[in-house]
């Protein structure tokens, strides 16, 4: 034990070296060396939400919206491939999952058969290596089909709505790229949002926009039909009943009634920008593709005089009277808008509509102010800790104590320096891990002099005593250190965010204050061994 | 230079013989526990039971009083209004609200509105809904629960049963009581709550491993010396190391605990209460408890565990 190779020592050396290296730009202005490439001295430590203030939000994807697109999607198509079949069939209806419909001419069924499944087949969806159609075909007694979303279609659609989100998400945070958001996919159906160092005031703001699905289509008013007739529960067939954000004179919300019918989707919209119009009321200003500008014409056109209704979200959010034919495929939308939602309308509308809304299942911000503060408190009870932990080695132990010191210097850099080469979060329950680390670090070296001690008093000499001691204790440190980490190892399994970062930390500090405690002290005192010779240890 | 010993060379406590005065107090404890865990209840807090938690900071000393009756007006439910940490630090709780997580969110804007000048600036903002509420309160049960049995099976692999038998009560005595001290002061129950009980569970273990292993030690090299002599020895051979550690990690906790941060406060007091308790246990329970299952001494040398014999 008291024998140590030439290259176990130069070993040593350089692990502390590149530790103090590696953790030595933490010590500068954050920012510092941000352009330093991956794997070189200057990464900083990377500071949780929790510590560089910012927003956690965590939210779910309404998968059962995807699914009834899809199955509104499939009904249609069906019933394109029916009339182009030239076949008679009845009862086409969506049942629960499910299409279903019956075809008149039994001999009709394997053409058809055949032609929906080859239009659902594997390959026919982007995923790629599925085995399963997205759609079963299955024939009943009597001509009856029942068309079946399968488990793995249901999966891809969602899947690759989650990622539409994902993108259309981005486009809505930050426009102008100058935040950093994080935006990831989280199991099947979830996406969670990180945006660090954003403020409250942002963050309710960012919530909202993330709310809207801005679904957004153009509509006609339905006015042959009586409003009283409708609000008194008649609705007619192919019109609908939609809110507004203009309140009437009972101090309720005004209701339109309109038509089902879609005449032009949002998506065809290609830009959205806020303007005024000639009384200088802030309104957004809009731009179809060439179908949609088409579209649009051809409506316009034919309604003059009439009202359109535009709907966004299931809310009449204006409703103009056509005045003229629009046939430049640009428009305005008026409404009674302030500045600020005509922005974030057309910020909304130009990132496009999600295809499924969403609903927040956690939220966890913490502003820039209380983020600096816990850095603040950290640094603070860590130097506290560390001076304490240092004076009372010292004083117990004298110069054996010294070298647990050094030893601990060395387990902080290389902990600070671990983290910062494998870019680890550092969040505040981290920080309580370093801490408590501190405290625990210089538990293999006492478990290591008390043996000396010990060895000292059976009588034997400085030498032996020592190599006796590390010999001894070193069992007792390893089954020790052991049982601790399995608990760290489990709770970075089991926990979420800031809890991660205490499991990582204390994972860390195991590490490396078993290797300074056991190689760095050993060095210091075998050196020490062989300049001074004592013949008592200062024990 | 003469040198600070917190425990002398020649210590003796008799901790073998005492033994049941610890059994005793350690089964009020955790009867105690128990019953103030059943009784009372944990003070979960909105990571387990959902809810939205607000710390804000306001522009002057913080009127709880006028803050409670105003929010109180909101129609959300029971709302908890406290200082934290300085006289302008307010923290609200309020409870899960009914219809999902939609609901929640609402319930924050509507919070935030009606405070709306009196607060110069969120600091927090957390709310957790019922889905993930669940889903945490799973986790939470599943880490601590396989950490358990994950140290029980090393401790069965590096000692004979009876060790790993009497290190799992010791640690199930200081998981128990930690909950109780909970329960007892109504601290929060939290996701750091679970972390810090998963530490102390390592620490406990850590701790009992290092007299067992002296135990098993004396047991290779005293092949005669009775039972309650061969325990005594080993708790107060290793004594001074026990104090010496406890003292160091106690420091460094209460460093944490008085300048951390009121966000840690609750994690420090539970690690501090968890280094406490755990050096009680492995001394007064652990080994003490090894007297009635007897390990084998025959076993000793000639199952594993002879690492320390081989390099004698």
């Amino acid at each position: 034990m008291i024998h140590i190779a030439n290259w176990t020592k130069v070993m040593i050396v350089m692990i502390c070296a590149l530790g103090v290296i590696y953790a030595a730009p933490n010590f500068f202005e954050r920012g510092l060396f941000s352009d330093v490439s991956a794997g070189l001295p200057g990464k900083q430590m990377n500071l949780g939400l929790d510590l560089r203030g910012g927003a956690h939000l965590l939210m779910q994807v309404d998968s059962d919206v995807i699914v009834k697109d899809r199955l509104g999607d499939m009904m249609s198509e069906t019933r394109g491939i029916l009339r182009g079949a030239k076949v008679r069939y009845h009862g086409l209806a969506i049942a629960g999952q499910t299409i279903v419909f019956r075809l008149a001419d039994l001999a009709t069924i394997d053409a058809i058969k055949d032609e929906l499944e080859a239009q659902y087949q594997p390959g026919n969806f982007a995923a790629l290596g599925a085995v399963e159609p997205e759609v079963i075909v299955e024939v009943g007694d009597n001509g009856s089909f029942t068309l079946r979303l399968s488990e793995q279609g249901i999966t891809d659609r969602v899947g690759n709505a989650v990622e539409q989100i994902i993108k259309i998400m981005s486009a809505r945070i930050d426009p102008t790229g100058t935040l950093e958001p994080v935006i990831q996919r989280q199991g099947r159906d979830r996406v969670l949002l990180q945006v660090p160092g954003v403020s409250d005031a942002e963050v309710e703001k960012i919530k909202k926009r993330l709310k809207t699905q801005a679904k957004m289509t153009f509509h006609m008013l339905d006015q042959t039909n009586s409003i009283e007739a409708a609000l008194k529960g008649r609705v007619p067939a192919g019109s609908m009943l939609l809110p507004s954000d203009e309140l009437g004179s009972d101090g309720k919300p005004i209701r339109y009634l309109v038509q089902k019918r879609v005449r032009v989707h949002g998506e065809r919209l290609i830009d959205a920008q806020p303007s005024f119009d000639e009384g200088s009321r802030p309104v957004v200003s809009f731009r179809f593709d060439t179908i949609g500008g088409q579209k649009f014409g051809k409506v316009t056109a034919n309604n003059v005089g009439r009202r359109l209704a535009i709907v966004l979200d299931n809310k009449v959010i204006s409703a103009p009277r056509i005045q003229s034919p629009i046939l430049g495929g640009a428009g305005i939308i008026t409404g009674s808008f302030t500045v600020e939602q005509t922005k974030d309308l057309s910020l909304l509308l130009r990132a496009g509509a999600l295809p499924a809304p969403v609903t927040f299942l956690e939220e966890r911000s913490v502003g820039p102010g209380l983020g600096r503060d816990s850095i603040e408190s950290g640094k603070i009870a860590s130097a506290i800790g560390m001076t304490l932990v240092i004076i009372f080695m010292f004083v117990f132990y004298g110069l054996f104590g010294l070298f647990a010191n050094i030893a601990l210097f060395f387990n902080i850099a290389l902990i600070a320096g671990m983290l910062s080469v494998l870019q680890a979060t550092l969040t505040l329950p981290g920080i309580a891990g370093i801490v408590l680390t501190i405290g625990m670090a210089v538990d293999a070296n006492v478990l290591i002099f008390e043996r000396i001690r010990e060895e000292v008093r059976n009588g034997r000499t400085p030498i032996s005593a020592i190599d006796a001691g590390y010999r001894r204790a070193m069992t007792t440190i390893i089954d020790a250190n052991v049982t601790t980490l399995i608990a760290a190892i489990l709770l970075y399994a089991f926990g979420t965010g800031p809890i991660k970062g205490f499991a990582v930390t204390l994972s860390i500090g195991l590490i490396t204050s078993m290797f300074t405690a056991i190689m760095v002290t050993r060095l210091l005192i075998v050196v020490w061994l062989r300049r001074t010779r004592p013949q008592a240890l200062p024990i | 230079m003469k040198l600070l010993k917190l425990v002398p060379a020649d210590t003796n406590i008799q901790f073998i013989n005492k033994r049941l005065i610890a059994f005793v107090f350690s089964g009020f404890l955790v009867l105690g526990s128990i019953g103030l865990f059943l009784g009372q209840g944990l003070n979960l807090g909105i990571d387990f039971l959902g809810g939205i938690l607000i710390e804000a900071r306001t522009d002057g000393p913080a009127d709880i009083g006028q803050l409670r009756s105003d929010l109180g007006g909101l129609g959300l439910g029971e709302i908890s209004l406290q200082e934290f940490g300085s006289p302008v630090d307010v923290l609200i709780r309020i409870q899960k609200q009914e219809g999902g997580e939609a609901a929640q969110t609402a319930a924050i804007e509507a919070v935030k509105a009606e405070l709306g000048k009196r607060i110069v600036e969120y600091r927090r903002t957390e709310f957790v809904g019922p889905t993930v509420g669940a889903e945490l309160r799973e986790a939470a049960i599943y880490a601590v629960v396989s950490a358990i049995l994950a140290m029980l099976l090393y401790i069965w692999f590096r000692f004979e049963w009876q060790f790993g038998l009497g290190a799992v009560l010791a640690l199930g005595h200081d998981v128990i009581t930690t909950i109780g001290l909970f329960a007892l002061f109504q601290l929060e129950f939290n996701l750091a709550t679970v972390a810090a009980i998963l530490t102390i569970a390592g620490y406990s273990i850590n701790d009992t491993v290092v007299v067992y292993d002296r135990v098993r030690e004396n047991m290779r090299r005293y092949k005669t010396m009775p039972y309650e002599t061969l325990f005594n020895n080993a708790i107060n051979q290793t004594l001074s190391r026990t104090v010496v550690t406890s003292v160091t990690t106690l420091l460094a906790l209460l460093a944490l605990y008085a300048f951390g941060g009121e966000v840690i406060r609750g994690l420090s007091i539970a690690l501090i209460w968890g280094v406490l308790i755990g050096t009680y246990s492995s001394i007064s329970l652990a080994v003490p408890f090894l007297l009635y299952v007897r390990p084998d001494r025959g076993d000793i040398s000639a199952a594993g565990g002879n690492a320390t014999e081989a390099a004698e």
